[in-house]
């Protein structure tokens, strides 16, 4: 579903690896696992589109890249876009419905995710991981395979973590991708991939 | 509703949001046409030539306040992640943010502008003129500073690099604007400088989506 070969990425001057490649398709779930700054979070940027690699080619089954990053692909990062001065429900239906979500969607992702007591607070009053849930949100409100997510339980407590963990399963077994930036171990069974200077070499 | 239409209404509220920026735009656009005449000595007949253009570059320098939180935010939150992971394009959405800043402060600064111009001695009759004027330069503000605050994204000291970028960008509007009332004032009709103060709003238009987009992808990568 997503197939990375000979990438190398790197940020200003510093290399951070090369000629990386690895695939993953559907029913996979892609734990990126390196040090700080070893370039996870580049990784996933460049997969979505954000960065351009300096080599190497990002090919998406049989759908043009720009096609895939605009219907296919949901993008959770350490960022919420979440703005504090919005309610919870305005900010969600924005998210939900900017990735073309309707009205069912959005009413199964509260319903899932428990959000009706959130809605109608201010985003600035909840919790980091209150945040991160209804960032969420958008993953469960509008389906699209293939998930990049980074480090996407770590503001979560032990129940939402396995709640998550919960989701992101029912996301593989329908068939979906999820590689994920992570340093705690993923609630579910995952493939791991090393990044870092010598990710590639080894390979 | 679409998703642009639901972007376009988050970014009014937004702009409405914490304390009302755009009449803080509009009290220093009056603050500035106010300090003018006391600082020149009080000489209504000395003040009467420029007037018109005082009043726009006032009407300028305040539409620029509010620009940085156009898309700095939005960079520094993640939305702007998000916005190029949507189906519709980044183009559209420059666009809808760019509009909603006209309707969120460019109509508060036109309706502001009669205020502006009589108190710089312009006649009232020129009033409603002024306002129009205002109305649709407001426009090309908004599009040519949404491209501004796109190339100054992720830039220290943003606010200040938006007014460098922009300032010289103004000044086809101010030309005009100011040259509409300048011949409604000495009997001629303002039509021809309107005119070509809509060509810029078309012309910024036309560039704004495009230079808009690229520059916020660039700033992504």
């Amino acid at each position: 579903m997503i197939a990375v070969e000979g990438l190398t990425l790197s940020r200003g001057e510093r290399v951070l690896f090369r000629d990386l490649s690895f695939s993953a398709g559907s029913g996979e779930v892609l734990a990126l696992t390196g040090a700080n700054g070893a370039g996870k979070t580049s990784l996933l940027r460049a997969l979505a589109g954000f960065l351009q690699a300096d080599a190497g080619r990002i090919a998406f089954a049989d759908v043009d890249p720009a096609e895939a990053r605009t219907k296919h692909l949901h993008w959770l990062g350490h960022l919420d876009g979440l703005k504090g001065a919005r309610r919870a429900r305005e900010e969600l239906t924005f998210q939900a419905r900017w990735l073309d979500a309707g009205a069912d969607g959005i009413a199964a992702a509260i319903d899932v995710l428990a959000l009706e007591p959130l809605l109608d607070l201010e985003v600035r009053k909840l919790s980091a991981g209150q945040r991160r849930r209804l960032a969420f949100a958008r993953l469960i409100a509008v389906q699209r395979p293939i998930w990049l997510l980074d480090e996407p339980l770590s503001p979560l407590d032990a129940r939402w973590r396995a709640a998550l963990g919960v989701l992101m399963k029912a996301h593989v077994d329908r068939g979906g991708t999820i590689i994920a930036a992570v340093h705690d171990p993923l609630p579910l069974a995952a493939r791991a991939l090393d990044i870092g200077p010598d990710a590639g070499v080894r390979r | 509703m679409s998703a642009l239409m639901i972007l376009w209404r988050r970014e009014l509220s937004l702009a409405w949001a914490g304390g009302g920026g755009p009449l803080l735009a509009c009290g220093f656009f009056l603050c500035l046409t106010v300090l003018v005449p006391l600082a020149s000595g009080g000489d209504p007949a000395g003040l009467k030539p420029v007037a018109g253009g005082i009043a726009w570059v006032a009407l300028a320098v305040s539409s620029i306040l509010s620009l940085e939180r156009l898309f700095e935010r939005d960079f520094e939150d993640g939305t702007l992640d998000l916005l190029a992971l949507g189906p519709a394009p980044l183009e559209l959405a420059v666009i809808a943010k760019a509009q909603a800043q006209w309707v969120a402060v460019g109509w508060p600064l036109a309706l502001t502008a009669p205020l502006a111009a009589i108190t710089l001695g312009l006649p009232p009759s020129l009033a409603p003129l002024a306002a129009l004027a205002a109305l649709i330069g407001g426009l090309g503000f908004a599009l040519t500073g949404a491209l501004g605050a796109a190339l100054a994204l992720g830039s220290k000291r943003g606010g200040v690099l938006i007014a460098v970028v922009v300032l010289p960008l103004f000044i086809p509007p101010v030309v005009f604007g100011a040259g509409a009332l300048e011949r409604a004032a000495n009997g001629l009709s303002p039509g021809p400088a309107l005119a070509f103060l809509c060509a810029y709003v078309l012309f910024a238009g036309v560039i704004t989506p495009f230079a808009g987009a690229a520059a916020v992808r660039n700033a992504q990568g």
